[in-house]
């Protein structure tokens, strides 16, 4: 057996570990990356920037679970730190029946690190079902869809809400999703209501989103885990995300080797086998 | 009676959610946001609907004594599990309640490490399944490549043009590819829609036709 032959069919356990290995290596020996913040992270920290501190608040809609928690965690993290770091309002909810116990994860820790206080800086609105009819819904009366918070208080009884109808009275609505949800977002928000719509999503579907992006119906997008770590440079507290990206570099090297290498592999043997046949005939 | 009733209730509500777009009137408005809160208090009975299909499936495999009966244990053992801590505890909904800790320290990292194992198999299925055999092939290898390393800070340090030719790759042709997609499947669903609430389309009554 050749070279190329034993590369071709070496034990795929190997490739596991070796991935095992260049994802945990970098947890305990940071390289310390310098991380480019790009055209569409700046524009939503951008559009987070320019809100009024302690006025309309920010809708902030969780949308994940716990399967692209990591990529979409730091994301709620770095977001909800910027919104409380300028004393902007906060109101956060999900469409993901999974996403209450992490949206509201996130919303205490980051509210706790800043001294926030529930119904003056910030509320959670929980979960309610039917993506579209939620949206929608929220246009016309926030009320009809959420009369309550998360914790059972009438909307009226929650100081943030108070003159908080419908998209009138938000600036800007974040998604940070998994799934279509910040599709949904700008289907049922953005264009029937002309609500200002800004996303988050997992690195595969990033590019889902140029179309929206380019057409100006979202206000800028994170992608990934990279976009989560371009915000954390944003508002200078790298953390999440950050971490993870010299994890992730030396992953997407790895991968890049492994199919140089097998390529290399496949010519080298193909080549070999046409040899072999072209001797024998 | 029975296809005639449901055909036109599709008809009235689809054709009244499609045109009342464009009549600025109070009382069209009432009955949008009427129909909204209907919507959602039928979604919220999918969730039951869903919880009882899922008990049926796994109560006949565990009545059949099917091969794999064990993950039916499992699987009805945590459905009871967080539907019981849901209900017994008061303040099930408040941050360290048994529901909430069960769900941010069984099911979180449980997803979590499924997911996960999306890395070793993507980079295994990488290395013996990406090959440049044809131009097709190796234009799409060449773009995977360009496009892994852009999206990490290596990419830059390894050359300061590759995060322009990322960009380059994502706002250009994959945005015009996106887009194409898009406005025909937008055209497919539209005229789906169309199919549905005129009644030519009727699989969604079930039987078939």
């Amino acid at each position: 057996m050749s070279w190329a032959e034993k590369v071709l069919s070496i034990d795929r356990r190997w490739i596991f570990l070796a991935i095992g290995i260049a994802v945990t290596i970098p947890f305990f020996l940071p390289l310390g990356l310098p991380v480019v913040v790009t055209p569409p992270v700046q524009s939503l920290y951008d559009a987070v920037e320019e809100l009024e501190p302690n006025s309309a608040p920010l809708l902030l809609s969780i949308d994940y679970a716990p399967a692209t928690l990591p990529e979409l965690e730091p994301m709620s993290m770095a977001i909800l730190r910027h919104c409380f770091r300028n004393d902007v309002n906060v109101v956060v909810m999900t469409l993901h029946p999974a996403g209450y116990g992490l949206a509201e994860r996130a919303l205490l820790a980051a509210a706790e690190e800043h001294d926030q206080v529930y119904g003056e800086d910030y509320a959670f609105l929980g979960f309610q079902p039917g993506t579209s009819a939620v949206i929608l819904g929220m246009g016309i009366n926030i009320r009809n869809v959420f009369p309550a918070d998360a914790y059972g208080v009438p909307l009226d009884e929650i100081p943030i809400m108070q003159g908080v109808r419908n998209y009138d009275d938000i600036p800007l609505v974040i998604s940070l999703a998994g799934w279509s949800a910040a599709e949904a977002w700008v289907y049922y928000a953005y264009q029937p209501y002309r609500q200002r719509v800004g996303a988050g999503v997992t690195a595969v579907m990033a590019t889902d989103f140029y179309p929206y992006l380019n057409a100006g119906q979202l206000e800028g997008l994170l992608g990934g885990m990279r976009g989560a770590a371009e915000y954390e440079e944003l508002i200078e507290t790298p953390d999440q995300g950050a971490r993870g990206m010299d994890s992730q570099s030396v992953i997407h090297l790895l991968i890049i080797v492994l199919i140089l290498v097998g390529n290399i592999a496949y010519f080298v043997s193909r080549k070999k086998k046409a040899s072999t046949a072209g001797a024998a005939s | 009676m029975r296809r005639q009733i449901p055909l036109a209730l599709c008809f009235i509500f689809g054709a009244f959610m499609a045109i009342q777009y464009f009549i600025p009137h109070h009382s069209v408005a009432d009955m949008q946001e009427r129909i909204l809160m209907w919507l959602q208090t039928l979604l919220a009975f999918a969730f039951l609907l869903g919880t009882v299909s899922l008990i049926k499936v796994h109560y006949h495999k565990i009545r059949n004594r099917a091969d794999d009966r064990a993950y039916s244990y499992v699987a009805l053992a945590g459905l009871l599990t967080m539907i019981g801590l849901g209900f017994i505890h008061p303040d099930h909904n408040l941050p360290g309640s048994p529901f909430s800790l069960m769900f941010l320290n069984v099911q979180v990292p449980i997803e979590a490490t499924m997911f996960s194992l999306l890395a070793f198999y993507i980079a295994s299925a990488a290395f013996r399944a990406f090959r440049a055999r044809t131009l097709e092939a190796t234009l799409l290898l060449v773009a995977a490549a360009i496009v892994m390393l852009g999206r990490v800070p290596i990419g830059d340090l390894i050359h300061e043009g590759i995060p322009d030719a990322t960009r380059w790759i994502l706002e250009v042709p994959n945005l015009a590819s996106k887009r194409g997609v898009m406005i025909g499947v937008g055209l497919g669903m539209m005229a789906t829609a169309l199919k549905i609430v005129l009644g030519i389309e009727r699989a969604w009554m079930g039987g078939g036709d």
